[in-house]
């Protein structure tokens, strides 16, 4: 069978058996190809058993499995398998950077470079441990179009900046970043770079050599995988010498009573039985994306905005829509309809069946920047239809005419 | 009617464009703030108790009609109640919108918020102002 729109949605169980819905939250969770939903459910019935346990063959398939994952989420990032850690989701992984290389190599007075358009993940790691090593956040700021203001760069890598910690693709703006200038510049000044791809692995190809990082963070959930898996990429000579962030069975050499050795990346960073079943689904999702192809996703999603955005545009003057307007802006529309409150057009918008988020998304420096208190946000993904956006537009006319005299 | 047509009713999109007793009081005794962190919602009340009975009430907030709507006719509800009184209407008030409990007498035109209990999403709305409530007349 081609690969067609409609192929793909007969791919999702969820989605081909809801017709009725609009599902236009997959920037806060995708939805799951019956291909990731099986791998999981068959590691379950037919060949489950702890991983690194080797003595008896049960417990051998099963870490076969799991290592067989790594090395597909490897080749989905163009990365080395031993540079690919298991974690639970973006927000482990950036706190697994923050505690483990930053409160080790944060003095006082040394800088973390953040942007304005972060989300919550990859600043509150940051003040924590600001907080204990006395080291200073500041942020790259935001133009009004949604863009980071590279021009302010300058000024702002000293040579006290230690680490660059920015988003590849903004939740909110849809903003993808030039994160290959941000990183040539940032390694200049021998900052650490890490990168926040909880967006732009699921929505675009991502080849973490090109990017010049030294950290990538993504969680499996927003790429059709299921919730509990994300990967920590981390470029070996700096994991090399990193110390662990979690201590525990399975990340050790030797263990005395009062001391430890650790084992080498990736193992020195999965302490514990880690989310087995999880990773080898997510391993399937990483399959599934790569057999659509992520070029084709990233197509896709931008046709999709472009479509609705020209809508928008024309048809409703109410709505403002935030974000830069260009290449460098994947599927995502936050927007507000005159002075309604999110939550008020997101409700109504789900009497018709059309599934939007409401609020901060995790983002409240940057909607305090955009002088708001929250914005609903619809954001598209490889099963999202043309037909579904123009639901959501009528939709959003229908919103209008209910509340035209609270407009 | 759609749940929607239920819930935002005439007298909301009133004390959503003129909320009542908005701003701040002289002399409160007591100043409140209450935050719903999943979406950003916020408001702070003020009260000033006299002799057991909340003499003056105020508030001030940013949020959605329902969240706004509610804390307008709370405020306005509790003056001159006991203290005892006005917790027993915080919990008639919950139990109407959480619980789905036929919406009490006193409640008056807040009983045009008993369609949220059908909207799951949005009790943490209308509850905003009253969970502020109770932890401002916590002994």
């Amino acid at each position: 069978m081609p690969l067609t729109l409609e192929s793909i949605r007969q791919d999702f169980p969820l989605i081909a058996g809801r017709p009725d819905l609009v599902y236009l939250d997959s920037t806060a969770s995708s939805q799951k190809p019956q291909a990731v939903i099986e791998a999981m459910s068959r590691f379950y019935r037919e060949s489950y058993a702890n991983v690194h346990r080797g003595a008896y063959s049960l417990s051998l398939a099963a870490t076969d499995a799991y290592e067989q994952a790594r090395h597909t989420l490897a080749r989905f990032i163009g990365a080395e398998p031993e540079e690919v850690i298991f974690v639970r989701n973006t927000t482990e992984a950036l706190n697994l950077v923050a505690y483990a290389w930053g409160l080790h190599n944060l003095r006082e007075d040394d800088e973390i470079l953040l942007t304005e358009m972060e989300h919550h993940a990859n600043l509150v790691p940051w003040h924590l441990v600001a907080r204990r090593t006395g080291a200073r956040i500041k942020a790259i700021p935001v133009t009004p179009e949604g863009r980071l203001e590279l021009a302010a760069l300058d000024e702002l890598l000293t040579e006290r900046v230690r680490v660059v910690s920015l988003v590849h693709m903004s939740n909110v703006l849809g903003t993808v970043n030039p994160v290959v200038e941000v990183a040539r510049r940032a390694k200049a000044v021998g900052a650490l770079v890490v990168v926040d791809g909880a967006q732009s692995a699921p929505h675009l190809p991502v080849d973490v050599k090109a990017l010049g990082a030294d950290f990538f963070a993504f969680s499996g959930h927003k790429m059709c995988g299921p919730t509990g898996a994300g990967v920590l990429w981390g470029r070996a000579e700096v994991l090399q010498d990193l110390p662990p962030f979690l201590g525990g069975g399975d990340m050790i050499l030797e263990v005395h009573l009062d001391r430890s050795t650790y084992a080498k990346p990736p193992q020195r960073f999965e302490a514990g039985t880690p989310p087995i079943a999880e990773a080898i689904a997510l391993g399937a999702a990483a399959e599934y994306l790569m057999g659509v192809g992520m070029e084709r996703v990233w197509q896709h999603d931008r046709a999709l905005l472009e479509h609705c955005l020209a809508r928008l545009d024309a048809e409703l003057p109410e709505v403002r829509t935030f974000g830069p307007r260009g290449e460098d802006r994947g599927g995502v529309v936050a927007f507000s309809l005159g002075d309604l409150h999110a939550h008020d057009v997101a409700c109504a918008l789900d009497q018709h069946g059309i599934a939007v988020r409401a609020g901060h998304h995790c983002a409240q420096p940057l909607h305090r920047k955009l002088g708001l208190a929250s914005t609903a946000r619809a954001s598209f993904y490889l099963y999202t239809t043309f037909e579904e956006v123009d639901r959501f537009v009528e939709g959003l006319k229908q919103v209008r005419e209910f509340f035209k005299d609270w407009l | 009617m759609s749940l929607l047509e239920e819930l935002y009713k005439e007298i909301l999109l009133r004390h959503y464009k003129r909320p009542l007793n908005f701003g701040v009081l002289e002399n409160p005794t007591v100043r409140q703030p209450g935050v719903n962190p999943s979406c950003g919602d916020s408001l702070e009340l003020e009260l000033r108790l006299e002799d057991g009975r909340i003499a003056e009430a105020a508030w001030k907030g940013q949020g959605c009609a329902i969240s706004m709507a509610s804390a307008s006719l709370m405020s306005e509800l509790i003056k001159g109640q006991t203290l005892p009184q006005a917790l027993e209407l915080a919990r008639k008030f919950k139990a109407m919108v959480v619980e789905g409990a036929e919406p009490a007498p006193e409640l008056g035109d807040l009983r045009a918020l008993a369609g949220v209990h059908k909207l799951h999403a949005r009790v943490k709305c209308a509850t905003l102002a009253w969970n502020a409530l109770e932890e401002a007349l916590k002994p």
